[in-house]
């Protein structure tokens, strides 16, 4: 395999890993115009109980698949749960209030979740058991893309479809659809506007849970400190592809991907971070609501 | 009658306690030899600076008890600088202004750099046991600064010359982690390399820590077709990239520094952690008087000793030994017997060099082997 495509598939699973947790940033502000800082942190505890689920179960003797499907369970159910409880006390009480509280809010809210688990578990790395099956049929293009690799970028193009049927086909999606083009007219037909709010922040913390018990597995490795350094690229790749719009936040976080990989593979990695926000800046310049982002339709 | 007899005793009484306190206060200040400890002993470095004040306390308990120096008890003087440079600064003011005649410390490369200039001009001698900085001693411009630490260019030095010499690597690719410890590794690396004429440095580049991918640097490393990754910086980007590096099929060999050498590395990096090289310093603690000093801390304390606890140790009897050695507290006369007598300490026996380093103590190679580092010899 030529480095050119070895380049592409590093591009697509960082633009993948991107998009997993640009997904709940780029939900959330479409319904509540809210960009939720504390989304990183969810991700961050998703992996932790993932974690914390597969040394209890490793330990009581199970292994494999069933591990995996076991702790992601958990640490979906974990994260939605934090996700839910966020929104309920940090951001509900502040629903009228001028749009810069509830932002100050999400800011209070990562730094106090980031600190809890600081000192509830550890400041220092944590080894990551590598969940993730190992897929015989990439045996002969192990040098080319891992099983992990795969599994992540398969994940995320899965959870695309579903999440575009959810939206496009469902009453639920109907009604997030509603809320986030007007919610005081879909509260007068009768959404419920506070339970479509809290069902986004359940969706979109399961999408963390999700990113991070992959990404996890791929990195290897786990402290307080993850989901701040995640959060940052996978917010600016859901600004890159225009904030509110579901195909926006995977286009730009593929585009982010990319940009990086190709700048590591033929500048130099040392300007990585410089390719990826110099990209962000000149999108917004000539496009300042971002690749897809509309100013008012399609927002979920 | 009464109340009137116990005031006088009362008064009585308090002049005797004030006494006993104001006497022998000036008796040590003209007779004890004043070593000074300064280093981090609060704040979240407090780690690296509290072994070495107990390394002090040891070693003057131990000289205290056989008649101390010169005839003279050693008196420890202990100021906390939070290795902060600006903090530092104060306390060695503070150390200068009681009247230290030598000082242990300081902790950190950046507050050792700060505090230097005042002890230079107090005339005052200080001997480090963990300021790795290479210009400290290199410049020339410390007279007065020793160490018992290797210094940071020596570190590359020995990363070079493992792979040139003892591997035989023609072909060698220089990562790093843009920070301030691990980029100046590989720029001396990339340095000694060229210097050699024996290899080339294919491919030198920083990596972004914390980044969730190193699958592109990764590719690039493989696309140079190098023999080896030298790496300088810590243990999370290291065991990441080395694991990206195997599951990928490739035997390239990484080399690294002490921020690698750590046992966390070899848990997160797991069985792609095995072959890894890590310089760092000499494992002396199969020294009987290391041996020693370690059981006299945990007897004392009452746990293991922490980080750089050994040089410390060393590094206090260095410098009253000097003291013994010159006769006298007097600077040049320290000076020249650090540089002359050999002292037997935990590290080995070891004097100074005229720039200040120790001979001998210094850096060596590790491998991890079975999931643990071991010395190659």
């Amino acid at each position: 395999m030529d480095f050119f495509s070895e380049l592409c598939v590093g591009g697509l699973t960082r633009g993948s890993i991107y998009a997993l947790i640009a997904l709940g940033y780029t939900m959330v502000y479409g319904i509540i115009e809210l960009i939720n800082f504390a989304h990183g942190e969810i991700y961050m505890i998703g992996a932790f109980t993932a974690l914390i689920m597969a040394s209890v179960l490793t330990m009581s003797g199970m292994s494999g698949i069933s591990v995996l499907i076991l702790a992601a369970v958990v640490a979906v159910i974990y994260s939605a749960a934090y996700g839910f409880t966020v929104e309920k006390v940090a951001y509900r009480p502040l629903r009228q209030a001028p749009r810069l509280s509830p932002l100050i809010s999400a800011i209070g809210m990562s730094i106090f979740l980031q600190n809890y688990v600081l000192i509830a578990q550890t400041s220092d790395f944590l080894p990551f058991p590598n969940l993730l099956p190992e897929l015989e049929f990439l045996e002969p293009y192990t040098s080319f893309i891992g099983s992990t690799e795969f599994i992540i970028i398969v994940t995320t193009a899965v959870i695309m479809v579903l999440l575009t049927i959810l939206i496009k086909f469902t009453r639920m999606g109907k009604a997030m659809r509603a809320t986030a083009q007007d919610r005081d007219m879909a509260m007068l037909v009768g959404v419920n506007a506070n339970r479509v709010i809290s069902n986004t922040f359940i969706i979109g913390s399961s999408l963390a849970a999700i990113g991070g018990v992959l990404i996890a597995s791929h990195i290897g490795r786990i402290n307080f400190y993850i989901g701040f350094i995640a959060g940052i690229k996978a917010f600016t790749a859901a600004v890159l592809g225009g904030i509110g719009s579901i195909p926006g936040a995977v286009l730009g976080a593929l585009v982010l991907g990319f940009t990086e990989s190709f700048g590591t593979g033929y500048v130099s990695s040392d300007y990585e971070d410089v390719f990826a926000f110099v990209l962000l800046i000149l999108i917004l310049i000539f496009k300042p609501s971002g690749l897809l982002g509309h100013t008012t339709s399609q927002k979920v | 009658m009464k109340t009137r007899f116990i005031n006088i005793s009362v008064f009585s009484i308090i002049v005797v306690i004030s006494l006993i306190f104001t006497m022998p206060a000036p008796l040590p200040a003209a007779d004890t030899i004043k070593l000074g400890v300064a280093g981090s002993h609060s704040g979240d470095l407090a780690s690296y600076g509290i072994p070495t004040v107990r390394a002090a306390e040891l070693v003057a308990r131990d000289i205290n008890a056989r008649g101390g120096i010169l005839g003279k008890k050693v008196e420890l003087l202990v100021e906390d600088d939070v290795c902060k440079p600006e903090v530092a600064t104060n306390t060695a003011t503070k150390l200068a202004s009681k009247g230290v005649h030598v000082v242990l410390g300081h902790i950190c490369s950046g507050a050792t750099k700060s505090a230097i200039g005042i002890y230079k001009e107090a005339r005052i001698i200080v001997l480090s046991p963990s300021a790795t900085n290479t210009e400290l001693t290199q410049s020339g411009k410390y007279p007065n600064f020793y160490r018992t630490i290797g210094y940071d260019r020596n570190q590359a030095r020995l990363a070079v010359d493992f792979a040139i010499k003892r591997l035989g690597l023609k072909k060698i690719a220089i990562l790093h982690d843009k920070g301030d410890y691990g980029k100046g590794f590989a720029e001396n690396a990339k340095k000694y390399i060229s210097d050699s004429k024996q290899a080339n440095v294919v491919l030198f580049e920083g990596v972004t820590p914390g980044a969730v991918d190193y699958s592109a640097v990764v590719q690039k490393v493989r696309q140079s077709g190098t023999d080896a990754v030298i790496y300088g910086g810590y243990h999370p980007e290291a065991a990441t990239i080395v694991s990206q590096m195997r599951k990928k099929n490739m035997k390239t060999l990484f080399i690294s520094d002490d921020g690698v050498k750590d046992n966390t590395f070899i848990k997160v990096a797991g069985r792609y952690a095995e072959g890894v090289y890590a310089t760092s310093h000499k494992d002396t603690s199969k020294n009987p008087l290391a041996i020693a000093a370690i059981a006299a801390h945990k007897k004392t304390y009452g746990t293991e000793p922490g980080a750089f606890f050994l040089n410390g140790y060393a590094g206090a009897q260095a410098l009253l030994y000097a003291i013994k050695n010159a006769g006298s507290t007097d600077y040049e006369k320290v000076r020249k017997a650090l540089r002359s007598h050999n002292v037997e300490t935990p590290l080995g026996k070891i004097k100074f060099d005229n720039k200040g380093d120790a001979v001998g103590v210094g850096f060596s190679m590790y491998q991890v082997q079975r999931g643990v580092y071991v010395e190659v010899k």
